[in-house]
């Protein structure tokens, strides 16, 4: 069953229309919120006057910012720090306005058009202050007091100092990418309900984090968390951005225990792309010392990280983590990175598939092809001579990333390098795109390897239990937001259990069913939750046999479990099923023995995160003309130490490159000089639709499995997306024979034209 | 992104539709396809107060073939039936060929053409193919009809047009071109099936190896969409050669006068004016 390309048991409900997203679920007498937001980049709030959304028939409360004064603003929930409290997000803005999209009021009414008619009808003024826009540029103040820099930290490892003094090619290079996110087909959304005969709040549209936000939520309302219930229904496309705490769902909390009714709040796409968290948005410099042959000796960068207008949930975890994986496959002995988190009038960042991977991949595989033109040396060659070796593994890299150490676990590099080499013939593909060149064509080839993370603890818990009928049913703390989490926990389960998947449940997200979980972030599901749920079916295997042994008088090392019995081998005939073996453990029976019920729960526990790696290889062709780009071809390698499911695997790589080449060459939040959004509907934020994607070349391998948990298995979300604006740009300037002509995504047409205009290759 | 409250009307007739519009003049907008109008509503960018739809009033989705020297398109024809029209001739394929380019497959099965020369898109297809062919446009009210010329029907801002609040735009009449006519369309837009950055449609008359006329429209230059003026002048009497319609390129080029957006500068859209005019003449002069 594992590694089965099995179809998604997810699939029937949602082609069939039977799908339950947050939208499709309303209650008795609730209301609809709707948001007034800041049409101010920056300024301090003169007035906001409801007197006319309450005169609106229906609206039935209005709240600005003094009415939820004594709520705290949203706290981190990773990497945060003392000096970044202060640039936290109210649930509605104080004294000032920083964004374009910011709450400053929110409308409560019968129906979602008379909320919205409320808040056309409540009137906000703003004293305008200068926005920051450029966060290279100088620092602005924040409150009056503090500036705009929120964090700042330096990571080193070995003597970087030592290693530029004595090397013999120093490049220098400085290299940008643009402001774009994860786009969820489903808008973000909420319902929630204050249920007063039992004193529980019920939150229904969860996603990604749902016992995090629980306790969250819990915290900034005064609730215990034992009486606030997260609930996750069907989630369309997490990404990192979805399912994160918003000032949104805080809102929706507050009212529904202030109002006595149910609220429920389903976002629009205008305001998607505004309010919930933008990413990447980085500026990096750096230096790079090599010795003659091109051997990286030396690697010092410094990058700001455009933060937007709040630190949010994820605190500075974008920056630590670009910082601390630029380094890639690549040795690099000597290593020292400063990343500065800055604060400018735009929308709030966080993370965004590959968050930090993208950006430090593009930087890191520019970096390289500058080392491969400066020294002559072949751009394959360049990184072979760099690639860390299979017997340096595990690896550490000596520094840190979200609270642990960077130490990959497995990884043979060379062997990926020399598989993809001969995939695409690499001697030929380059000589016939030079023969093409040379007849005029602009064409050219790009490479970028890079290594992923995924599997990050401390913890995933997961409960399997038979009821007495046969069914099983496996609960876990943690999330889907689409991926198919559900197929491959049951996949897992029936592997050890031998039981059909038409047999098996599986129930995340829901923190009444569970004490504790983390949630689908980092490419951690798979790895944790399916490590926990193959530790529970594992032990539940051998509490089955157990009881068998004793309900069939036998001895347990002579039974086996086969097609959801456990019989006695050899004997097929003398055999119960899970379901009688669970009928049997009623809390009275005398096989419980003080067990009742066919049902073990486990728990992994691990501190490192597992490495993943992959190897993108593009062609593009240019239109001189037009300035467009097509992608002739692309291909994926990527290892996943044991993939469950090979055909999610490849979804997960496919849909992922779809994000990667969008951030490529066509989503951009774009600000003009006052700090208005000029991206705010589908007609601008230009994601790739299937007409824009190649056909992809997927080489999934299992060579490197991880030795951190008992399947091997490493995370598959973020491979797709990591080196595609890596490798587009590489094949850009391959086209153009002009080495380090792109230094930014992403690569317009207007961009690209300009750069054909200018270059020896079409003069 | 709810609309704003309005009033609906669906009429069963194209008097009673004219009658609606006579009654409630600026307060009305009249609803086709939807496929502008609904969303522009949806965003509270127009706020009807009385919608008139038209989905129910009778031949305004035919095309009529009758008369042998024009072919007259009802408005609610769909951009999908024009994708796939059956009309001869040269006229027939530069329809089919511009109708591809027109929005998404959805939006071509609700969108009309009838729908798009009223919304006066800058960017739209159709409007730039009825500026190249001097379409004639049927302006119907409660007191007549009247005809109006494509030069004269778009105004020079985006989205106007020369039709009164209380008239409804009922047809389109193009001329059917002869085999003597070559006909080229090409546009550019960052992906398919969104707005063009920059298009441009041509039709060609051939006199033997020279050319009688040429027409020339471009649409995302301007607030409406143009003639490229020079460049057609520059084309009468000369070579149908490639090196033509380059002149006749580089002239369109310098003649338009286009304003930036974020999807492209007016310089960078200078000189897509110029790839989609070279692009379009070469189909027409094939």
């Amino acid at each position: 069953m594992i590694g089965e390309s099995v179809p998604r048991l997810e699939d029937r409900p949602l082609l069939r229309g039977e799908g339950r997203f947050v939208a499709d679920i309303s209650l008795p007498h609730q209301l609809h919120m709707r948001v007034v937001r800041s049409h101010a980049a920056h300024g301090t709030i003169e007035s906001i006057d409801a007197t006319g959304a309450l005169a609106v028939p229906g609206v039935a409360a209005v709240w600005t910012g003094v009415d939820v004064s004594d709520i705290a603003p949203i706290d981190f929930r990773q990497v945060g720090a003392d000096q970044m409290v202060p640039y936290r997000q109210p649930i509605l803005a104080q004294e000032r306005v920083r964004y374009v999209g910011e709450p400053v009021a929110v409308v409560f009414a019968t129906d979602p058009y008379t909320a919205e008619d409320g808040a056309e009808a409540v009137i906000l003024e703003v004293s305008e202050l200068a926005p920051v826009l450029d966060t290279t540029g100088p620092l602005g103040d924040f409150d009056g007091r503090l500036d705009t820099e929120a964090y700042v930290f330096t990571e080193q490892t070995g003597d970087v100092d030592a290693a530029f003094a004595r090397a013999e090619h120093v490049i220098e290079a400085e290299f940008g990418v643009g402001r774009h996110t994860g786009v969820p087909l489903e808008c973000r959304g909420a319902l929630a309900v204050h249920h007063r005969t039992t004193q529980t709040l019920e939150f229904l549209g969860a996603a990604k984090v749902p016992f995090q936000n629980r306790d969250a939520l819990a915290a900034m309302l005064g609730l215990p968390p034992s009486r606030v219930v997260l609930r996750e229904a069907h989630v369309g496309g997490g990404f990192g951005v979805r399912g994160e705490l918003y000032p949104e769902d805080v809102l929706v909390a507050l009212a529904a225990l202030r109002l006595g009714r149910p609220v429920k709040w389903i976002e629009d796409r205008h305001e998607h792309l505004v309010a919930a968290n933008h990413s990447r948005d980085q500026r990096h410099r750096l230096r790079v010392a090599t010795d003659d042959s091109g051997v990286i000796e030396g690697l010092e960068v410094e990058f700001v990280s455009d933060q937007g207008a709040y630190v949010r949930t994820h605190g500075a975890t974008v920056a630590t983590l670009a910082a601390a994986m630029l380094p890639g496959p690549y040795r690099i002995p000597n290593y020292r990175v400063t990343g500065r988190v800055r604060l400018s009038n735009k929308t709030p960042a966080g993370t965004y598939r590959a968050p930090g991977r993208y950006e430090s991949t593009f930087v890191r595989e520019r970096a390289l092809d500058a080392v491969a033109a400066e020294l002559g040396v072949d751009r394959a060659e360049i990184r072979r001579r760099n690639l860390i070796a299979p017997t340096e593994m595990p690896f550490e890299r000596g520094i840190d990333a979200l609270g642990t150490a960077v130490v990959y676990d497995s990884g043979k590099y060379e062997m990926m390098l020399d598989r993809v080499l001969g995939h695409i013939d690499y001697p030929a593909l380059t000589w016939s795109l030079a023969e093409r060149r040379a007849a005029g064509e602009l064409v050219g080839l790009g490479i970028g390897f890079f290594v992923e993370k995924s599997g990050l603890g401390p913890f995933a818990g997961s409960r399997v239990e038979v009821d007495p009928s046969g069914c099983v049913t496996v609960t876990t703390g943690e999330a889907s937001v689409g991926q198919g989490f559900e197929t491959v926990m049951a996949q897992i389960c029936a592997e050890t259990l031998d039981v059909g998947l038409d047999r098996i449940s599986v129930v995340h997200g829901q923190t009444d069913q569970m004490s504790y979980g983390m949630g689908a972030f980092a490419s951690r599901a798979t790895v944790m939750a399916g490590t926990a749920t193959h530790d529970a079916s594992l032990a539940l295997r051998q509490r089955a046999i157990e009881v068998a042994a004793e309900m069939l008088e036998a001895n347990p090392a002579d039974l086996e479990l086969v097609d959801g019995a456990v019989r006695v081998a050899g004997s097929p005939t003398r055999a119960v099923s899970l379901g009688e073996v669970a009928s049997a453990l009623g809390p009275a029976s005398p096989y419980a023995d003080g067990r009742p019920g066919l049902v073990t729960e486990e728990w992994y526990l691990t501190s490192h995160m597992n490495y993943p790696y992959g190897l993108h290889a593009g062609v593009v062709a240019l239109d001189a003309d037009t300035g467009s780009l097509s992608i002739e071809r692309y291909v994926i390698a990527y290892d996943i130490g044991r993939a469950i499911n090979p055909m999610l695997v490849e979804g997960q790589i496919v849909g992922g490159a779809a994000q990667g080449f969008g951030g490529a060459l066509f989503e951009d939040f774009s600000y003009d000089e006052i700090g208005q959004p000029q991206v705010t509907t589908f007609m601008d934020y230009l994601m790739p639709t299937a007409a824009e994607m190649p056909e992809l070349e997927i080489l999934l391998s299992e060579d490197a499995p991880s030795p951190l948990n008992p399947l091997g298995v490493k995370g598959a979300g973020e491979g797709g997306t990591n080196a595609c604006g890596a490798v587009i740009a590489a094949a850009v300037d391959d086209a153009l024979d002009r080495p380090g002509a792109v230094t930014s995504l992403p690569i317009t047409p207007e961009r690209l034209h300009a750069l054909c205009r200018s270059s020896p290759a079409t003069a | 992104m709810k609309p704003a409250a309005f009033e609906y009307h669906a009429p069963r007739t194209l008097e009673e539709a004219l009658g609606l519009l006579e009654e409630h003049q600026d307060e009305a907008k009249v609803l086709a396809g939807g496929q502008s109008l609904v969303p522009a509503m949806n965003f509270r960018l127009a706020r009807p107060a009385v919608l008139v739809d038209i989905a129910h009033v009778p031949d305004l989705d035919r095309i009529d073939e009758a008369d042998p020297a024009s072919v007259t398109i009802g408005a609610r024809v769909r951009h999908l039936d024009l994708e796939h029209n059956t009309i001869a001739g040269p006229l027939g394929s530069l329809i089919a060929s511009t109708g591809r380019w027109v929005g998404h497959y959805p939006i071509r099965i609700r969108g009309t053409f009838g729908g798009s020369l009223a919304h006066a898109d800058p960017a739209a297809e159709w409007c730039a193919l009825a500026r190249a062919l001097d379409a004639e446009i049927h302006c119907r009210s409660t007191t007549g009809e009247r005809t109006v010329g494509a030069g004269d029907f778009f105004e020079q801002m985006a989205f106007t047009t020369c039709l009164e609040p209380d008239e409804l735009l009922v047809g389109v009449r193009l001329p059917r071109l002869g085999d003597s006519w070559g006909v080229g369309m090409a546009e550019f837009a960052r992906r398919w099936g969104d707005f063009a950055i920059v298009l441009a449609v041509a039709a060609v008359e051939r006199d033997g190896d020279s050319i009688a006329g040429a027409r020339i429209a471009l649409g995302g230059v301007a607030g409406g969409p143009v003639r490229a003026a020079n460049a057609e002048a520059l084309m009468a009497g000369r070579p149908a050669t490639a090196e033509t319609a380059a002149a006749a390129a580089a002239a369109a080029a310098e003649e338009v006068d286009p304003t930036g957006d974020i999807h492209g500068s007016a310089d960078y859209r200078r000189d897509l004016v110029r790839a989609m005019v070279t692009r379009a003449l070469d189909q027409a002069l094939a």
